[in-house]
């Protein structure tokens, strides 16, 4: 489903963040990505949704060729991949609702499918409550539920997450793991990235880790393999 | 891809709700607008008068052609005729030299009276005039040459004078058409400089909402799609701007219209109202459009790249 063969990125400055990296990675796989910072995973994870190209190398993600894609193509897979961020990026002006809304407006879906939607995920994330808040009105952990209902509201095959505990508590983040953890259940592939230590010795899945552009670890129910 | 309704409304709802959410952006863009396109429809106002005027005194030119005292009726006709032949020609009337001399007692009055005392028909000293009017004023001086011309064609030169305020024409001209072409130097100059502020006041909205724009690319939002709402809050900004504009400007024109018409001593005539309100309208709100839409769409352009 995600499928990359001998990847290479350098960025206009110079840097090579990815030095010929192959992996494979299954429908309905879990995996974390580790390693220190500006070790390539924010790259790698770029590339999945088509917000960088590869120098070199093929990837496909779903079957589509990525690397190729024309521009006018983009918006049509990234439809298909829900992305999330440490720093949750939901839209100030708009309520919970809106929010998820937001997305599924965006690929034009009719009126009473986005409602029906929408009610269907803010009940997974237990925010039904809270739906016609702003952003500011909730906890960081709330917003990232938030986040994540607009990432899977329309049924992605893959989850893109960026570090999605990075800016909540210990408490907090277990229950946003708890709600990945379903969402992964229910069948979507989800590739995270992570500093976080507890977690991944935890809640055991695949490790990826990245130094220096290279894939030096690949372990199904791995370790977090480092002392920060 | 067709749009569904839905969609469309979708974009209209989110473009008009965007003019209220960014407050005082959209006021800040709304002023700029109405502030050039006031200056610009004042300038087009001025230049309209201006014309007007200038048209008024345009018709105002005429030449005067004077009679030699000795020409007879039959050859007095036939001048007549081929004058009024010619294409840069419009009309041509006889001054019966009877009537030249009550016109000049009129003129003259009371003060004039002992200077034309003792003239009667026989002594009359005024000749025989045609008074030509033309087609297009720009053509005065060359046509005066070309009826002066006519006495080589007759005997003993019919014509007497040829008249037509050399030099004072020339100089109207010379003052008309300069004021016309400053001021439609000053109004282009000022559209663009409106279309400059009201880009730029976009841009700053858009930049504003960068972030927004990077979540509807990361969601699968299309280009167009992106754009839509934008290209409606600029449409709605130029509407309201303009139409604020039109108001001001028709209120305020209208008054100086009425006080101008009330003080019957000033020989100024205005451009009535009714007679421009249509097009200036309708210029001003298409202006106001153009500039929205077109500030919107250039500014959400480099936005749009990745």
């Amino acid at each position: 489903m995600i499928e990359m063969q001998d990847i290479w990125k350098t960025y206009p400055n110079g840097t090579h963040a990815l030095k010929g990296v192959s992996v494979k990675i299954d429908r309905n796989e879990f995996v974390y990505l580790v390693g220190p910072s500006g070790a390539g995973k924010s790259t790698f994870m770029k590339l999945i949704y088509r917000e960088e190209v590869p120098t070199k190398g093929q990837i496909s993600v779903n079957g589509f060729n990525i690397g190729k894609l024309k521009p006018r193509k983009i918006p049509y897979v990234r439809r298909n991949i829900g992305v999330v961020f440490q720093d949750f990026r939901l839209l100030p002006k708009l309520t919970a609702y809106e929010n998820i809304a937001f997305a599924l407006e965006v690929i034009e879906a009719p009126k009473k499918v986005i409602k029906k939607r929408v009610n269907e995920v803010l009940d997974l994330v237990g925010l039904k409550n809270k739906a016609n808040r702003d952003p500011s009105q909730l906890s960081g952990g709330e917003q990232q539920r938030v986040a994540i209902a607009r990432a899977i509201v329309n049924n992605p095959s893959v989850i893109i997450a960026d570090e999605p505990t990075g800016n909540l508590d210990p408490e907090t983040s277990w229950g946003i793991m708890q709600l990945l953890d379903e969402i992964n259940f229910r069948g979507t592939t989800i590739v995270m990235a992570t500093h976080n230590k507890d977690i991944v010795n935890t809640m055991r899945k695949r490790v990826i880790a990245i130094e220096h552009g290279n894939i030096v670890r690949d372990q199904l129910r791995g370790e977090y393999g480092y002392d920060f | 891809m067709v749009m569904t309704f839905n969609t469309l409304f979708r974009h209209f709802r989110e473009g008009s709700k965007n003019v209220f959410r960014n407050g005082w952006m959209s006021v800040a863009s709304v002023t700029s607008i109405v502030v050039s396109l006031l200056v610009l429809g004042v300038f087009i106002l001025l230049v309209l008068n201006v014309n007007s005027f200038a048209d008024e005194a345009d018709s105002q030119v005429q030449i005067s052609v004077y009679l030699a005292s000795n020409v007879e009726k039959p050859v007095r006709d036939k001048l007549q005729n081929e004058i009024a032949s010619m294409d840069e020609v419009s009309r041509v009337t006889l001054i019966p030299k009877e009537e030249g001399l009550k016109d000049f007692r009129e003129k003259l009055g009371e003060e004039g009276k002992d200077l034309l005392e003792g003239y009667d028909e026989k002594t009359n000293p005024i000749p025989d005039t045609l008074k030509v009017e033309v087609v297009e004023p720009t053509t005065v001086p060359y046509l005066a040459s070309k009826i002066n011309a006519l006495n080589e064609k007759y005997q003993d030169n019919p014509i007497y004078k040829v008249n037509y305020g050399k030099g004072t024409t020339e100089k109207l001209f010379k003052i008309t058409r300069a004021v016309r072409n400053i001021g439609f130097a000053f109004v282009a100059g000022l559209g663009l400089m409106a279309m400059f502020l009201i880009s730029n006041t976009i841009r700053v909205t858009i930049l504003a909402r960068r972030r927004e724009i990077g979540i509807m690319k990361l969601v699968g939002a299309t280009n167009t799609f992106i754009r839509w709402p934008f290209f409606v809050e600029g449409a709605l900004i130029g509407l309201i701007g303009s139409s604020i504009t039109v108001g001001i400007l028709f209120f305020g024109y209208s008054e100086l219209v009425n006080s101008l018409n009330a003080d019957i001593t000033l020989a100024i005539k205005l451009v009535p109202i009714h007679e421009i309100s249509l097009e200036l309208a309708a210029l001003i709100v298409g202006l106001g459009l153009l500039i929205g839409v077109w500030g919107s769409t250039m500014s959400i352009r480099k936005f749009l790249k990745v």
